[in-house]
């Protein structure tokens, strides 16, 4: 069982008590215990099975505006003890930084809100095996699958936040995710790809066929592809691919990097960045979803944020230091987004796939080519080519390159949008970049 | 050495007998113990940003029967929780009939000292090189506008007690010293980075004034991205410099050369033993005993020595890195590369110090052959997709080559090939085999490790530069 409240408010108060007992004028504790278990099949047969109980503890001390941090797995009291004393010497040597504060008080969470995030409900190994040996079934059925992996895990967590101006919340979640991988094989190639489900409660995610016969259609369609010529086309990324853009938004409008002058993104705000068209939500009440909280990692109160307005960038994501450095309150984004996503387009996927009499489909890009810097992009790509809204043939062994700010301005949405992820994008279609193949 | 059991109500002897007792129908097995303490220093923005310090100590308990890996972890060394693991194990493992192998090689070999980095030098000595690195940047050039810089370090006590209670222990010491710096001239901003580290001390890096070396490379590396040009796109030919740009090795031909991948023969490679894979010339070892440097290991992380694998020989595939799993599935032996990123993971055969040994030809004549290509000299990130080949590395440092001269800088461009057939486009191996500074971390499965790469300049024939210039 994962530790129950009762025993993380403990734990915080205890070391709330110590820190401040050595000379602390601030201090935030964050405590946690999870429980995850996982059963791996291969082929038909199980493979692995993995039981992780985690316990964590983070406590930041504040002197002053002098601040320091230790982190630790160990929650006996002789090892807390030496760490605390350790993390007030650590503070007290380190410089002062006029920025450091916890938040302020009038920010913070009054309360947790019932998201309906935990699921009570148990599976046992032996139900995840009977769910991977139908799931293997079904993404076997095709003779060209030569190899199956597949995957169940249950996680439960629990943690408590709390700091030296009283607040002490916390609350516990769970997720269920089971996944396929499968290999195809024919004279020419070796493909693999993959298909899975996460929520938060065990009754919601896809049954065992649908997600077997889905990873092995998205991989033996890829067999035998073919390599093309370099030239400027349409590129349709597929909704996986997608919410990757939302991704390098994100990492360009945290308030650390707009303050450090690191972001391309930096002093845009009101100004055009995206296409008239597009709308950005960051909503943390979702009933059930993936991203959903009540306050942020330092207990600021998290509410929905129109990030993207018609195509104006509305907010940063901004936590309490550097809001402070930047004159701006905290709006509750320290440690990023919550349920992130582009609001639905016009168009019909369809309709998206037809407005080019050429385009690419892209399912998966490899590489870490995004720059936040400068907003170059340039990544490895898989896909197929698509002909008057017709699937041709796969493709790989290229590259698809522009600039954020050319391909966020060149951005047209189908209508098309699931919460599957806690990023979500609908298919997304960029126009003007290039692709490098022979 | 970390004593694990004295602040336990677990005795020694007690754990014996509960691993024993589990592990006895099956193949192999044992518990891991871990301590680690490692601490970070950042400097940004001009300031002390982060002084963090973490211990982290608990333990993994691993039974192996046939191909089926039961595993469960815990930060509480108990009596409770080992038995709560031995129970989960054995559940798993109902029906087993292995033969437990109790067979482990020594060696009494060791490639670093038993230190503890974090203790050698004082936090406030740390935080004053960090400010002189900040210093040092800003008024050697006026376009620095940011600098980032910070200190990691790490000591490791592990001990594996196998069936039988034969104990297994290795203390690594681990740093790393980094130094990012952005400049802005004309409405444009670069980077450069460039950091060292190994398995030794900071003051054996740091000595004299070394960290102004750190900072020299990082800034020439953004001083030169201030002035590049956007990439070429298309099929080019490639020269790559010596030492860092190994990570191509590691993930074009690395990855693929796993022995988990090919048992379950989902690697490019798993049907081409003792073939051509390479041009001739071209040869590949995997290393773990080299003397204190990121990737080595005295022992791997289920207590078999490391050594120095030959995986391709002069074109010819000749072995695969393995753990003692999948060895013992493909009836062959551990070459000590069995690792995990901490008690938490299980052990997966991993990649130590890869390297291509050197050639006959130099970099000048590599450059003069090429008539329209790039000239790739440092990298950020690689990728690899091991099913169907295809690698990727981004480039942080290339210039354009033109009539068989060094062109203009061009911007950072994302490289593809395909791993199979990438070493046979290498048409010449230079004479000039560098080590890369100590910085590279694989990723595999969701588990990062320290790892090394080592090449002379090469040069390719074909591969597909990601630029945006047609």
């Amino acid at each position: 069982m994962v530790k129950d409240q009762e025993y993380l408010e403990k734990k915080a108060s205890y070391c709330l008590d110590l820190a401040k007992k050595f000379g602390a004028t601030g201090v935030e504790v964050n405590v946690g215990s999870s429980i995850s278990e996982t059963v791996n099949f291969r082929k038909k047969k199980l493979d692995e099975s993995n039981r992780s109980d985690n316990l964590s503890i983070d406590i930041t001390t504040y002197i002053g505006k002098k601040k320091s941090s230790i982190s630790s797995s160990n929650l006996l009291k002789d090892n807390l003890n030496i760490l605390i004393e350790k993390c007030i010497e650590t503070t007290k040597n380190t410089p002062a930084d006029e920025f450091n504060s916890l938040p302020d008080k009038d920010l913070l969470a009054k309360e947790v809100k019932d998201l309906n995030l935990y699921d009570d409900n148990h599976i046992e190994n032996d139900g995840k095996i009977e769910y991977l040996t139908r799931l293997e079934d079904y993404a076997s059925i095709d003779k060209k699958i030569v190899n199956t992996e597949s995957s169940f895990t249950e996680d439960k967590s629990n943690f408590i936040l709390a700091n030296s101006d009283g607040f002490c919340k916390g609350f516990k979640t769970s997720s269920f995710v089971a996944s396929s991988v499968t290999v195809a094989k024919d004279d020419k190639s070796m493909e693999r790809d993959y298909e899975y489900t996460l929520k938060c409660h065990l009754d919601d995610i896809k049954s065992a066929e649908e997600l077997g016969k889905a990873a092995s259609e998205n991989t033996i369609r890829k067999l035998s592809p073919k390599k093309i010529g370099s030239e400027k086309i349409a590129i349709i990324f597929d909704k996986r691919i997608a919410k990757g853009m939302l991704s390098a938004f994100t990492s360009a409008i945290l308030s650390s990097s707009i303050s450090r002058g690191t972001s391309f993104l930096k002093d845009k705000i009101n100004q055009k960045i995206f296409s008239d068209s597009i709308n950005i939500f960051d909503k943390p009440d979702i009933i059930k979803g993936l991203g959903s909280k009540s306050f942020d990692s330092e207990g600021v109160i998290t509410e929905t944020l129109k990030l993207v307005e018609e195509g104006i960038l509305k907010h940063y994501l901004v936590d309490t230091y550097n809001g402070k450095k930047l004159n701006l309150k905290s709006n509750g984004r320290c440690g990023g987004t919550s349920n992130l996503y582009f609001d639905n387009g016009e168009m019909s996927f369809k309709n998206l796939l037809n407005c080019h009499s050429k385009c690419l489909y892209i399912t998966e890009t490899i590489g870490h080519g995004s720059n936040i810097i400068t907003g170059d992009y340039s990544v490895g790509a898989t896909g197929f080519l698509v002909e008057n809204g017709e699937f041709k043939y796969p493709i790989n062994e290229i590259t698809i390159a522009g600039n954020f700010k050319d391909m966020f301005q060149n951005i047209t949405l189908a209508n098309d949008l699931e919460f599957k992820y806690s990023t979500n994008s609908p298919t997304m279609m960029i126009e003007g970049m290039v692709v490098a193949g022979k | 050495m970390s004593d694990f059991f004295k602040n336990s109500d677990l005795s020694r002897n007690e754990a014996d007998n509960i691993i024993s007792d589990t592990l006895k129908k099956c193949d192999d097995g044992e518990l891991y113990l871990e301590n680690s303490k490692s601490e970070s220093i950042l400097l940004d923005d001009n300031k002390i940003k982060n002084s963090n310090y973490n211990s982290d100590l608990g333990f993994g308990f691993r039974a192996v029967s046939g191909e089926v890996v039961a595993y469960s972890h815990s930060n509480e060394i108990s009596k409770n929780s080992l038995k709560q693991s031995s129970d989960n194990l054995k559940s798993t493992l109902k029906s087993s009939k292995g033969n437990y192998n109790y067979l482990i090689p020594k060696s009494n070999k060791k490639y670093y000292e038993n230190i503890n980095p974090i203790e050698q030098k004082t936090l406030n000595k740390k935080i004053e090189i960090l400010n002189k690195v900040n210093e040092y940047l800003r008024s050697k050039n006026s376009d620095v506008k940011q600098v980032t810089s910070n200190f990691s370090g790490e000591q490791k006590s592990i001990e594996i007690i196998r069936s039988g209670g034969e104990t297994l222990t290795d203390v690594r010491p681990l740093v790393r010293f980094n130094v990012s710096v952005m400049l802005e001239k004309k409405g444009r901003k670069e980077t450069g980075v460039y950091g060292i580290g190994g398995r030794q001390s900071y003051e054996t890096y740091l000595k004299e004034d070394n960290w102004k070396n750190v900072c020299d490379e990082a800034l020439r590396i953004a001083s030169v991205n201030l002035e590049s040009k956007p990439a070429p796109a298309g099929e080019m030919k490639v020269v790559l410099g010596p030492g860092w740009p190994a990570i191509l090795i590691h993930e074009a031909i690395g990855h693929g050369l796993e022995g988990d991948f090919n048992r379950k023969k989902t690697s490019a490679f798993h049907n081409l033993m003792g073939q051509k894979v390479a041009s001739e010339g071209v040869t590949i070892v995997d290393d773990g005993t080299l003397d204190n440097r990121r990737g080595s290991l005295t022992i791997d992380d289920e207590g078999t020595p490391t050594e120095k694998t030959v995986l391709i020989e002069n074109g010819i595939l000749k072995n695969f890195m393995q753990d003692r799993l999948n060895a013992r599935l493909m009836k062959t032996r551990s070459t000590g590369s069995g690792r995990r990123e901490n008690f938490r993971h299980i052990v997966l055969p991993r990649m130590r110090n890869t390297m291509m040994l050197s050639g006959k030809q130099t970099q000048d004549e590599m450059i003069k052959s090429v008539d329209k290509g790039i000239f790739a000299v440092s990298f950020g990130g690689g990728q690899v997709d091991i099913t169907s080949g295809k690698f990727v590395f981004n480039c942080t440092e290339a210039y354009e080559i033109i009539n068989g001269k060094i062109g203009s800088p061009i911007k950072g461009a994302t490289l593809i090939g395909d791993g199979p057939s990438i070493l046979k486009e290498v048409s010449m191996v230079g004479n000039d085999m560098m080590i890369d500074p100590g910085i590279g971390t694989c990723g595999k499965a969701g588990q990062g490790v320290p790892v090394g790469v080592a090449q002379p300049s090469i040069l390719i024939n074909k591969m597909t530069v990601g630029g945006t210039k047609l």
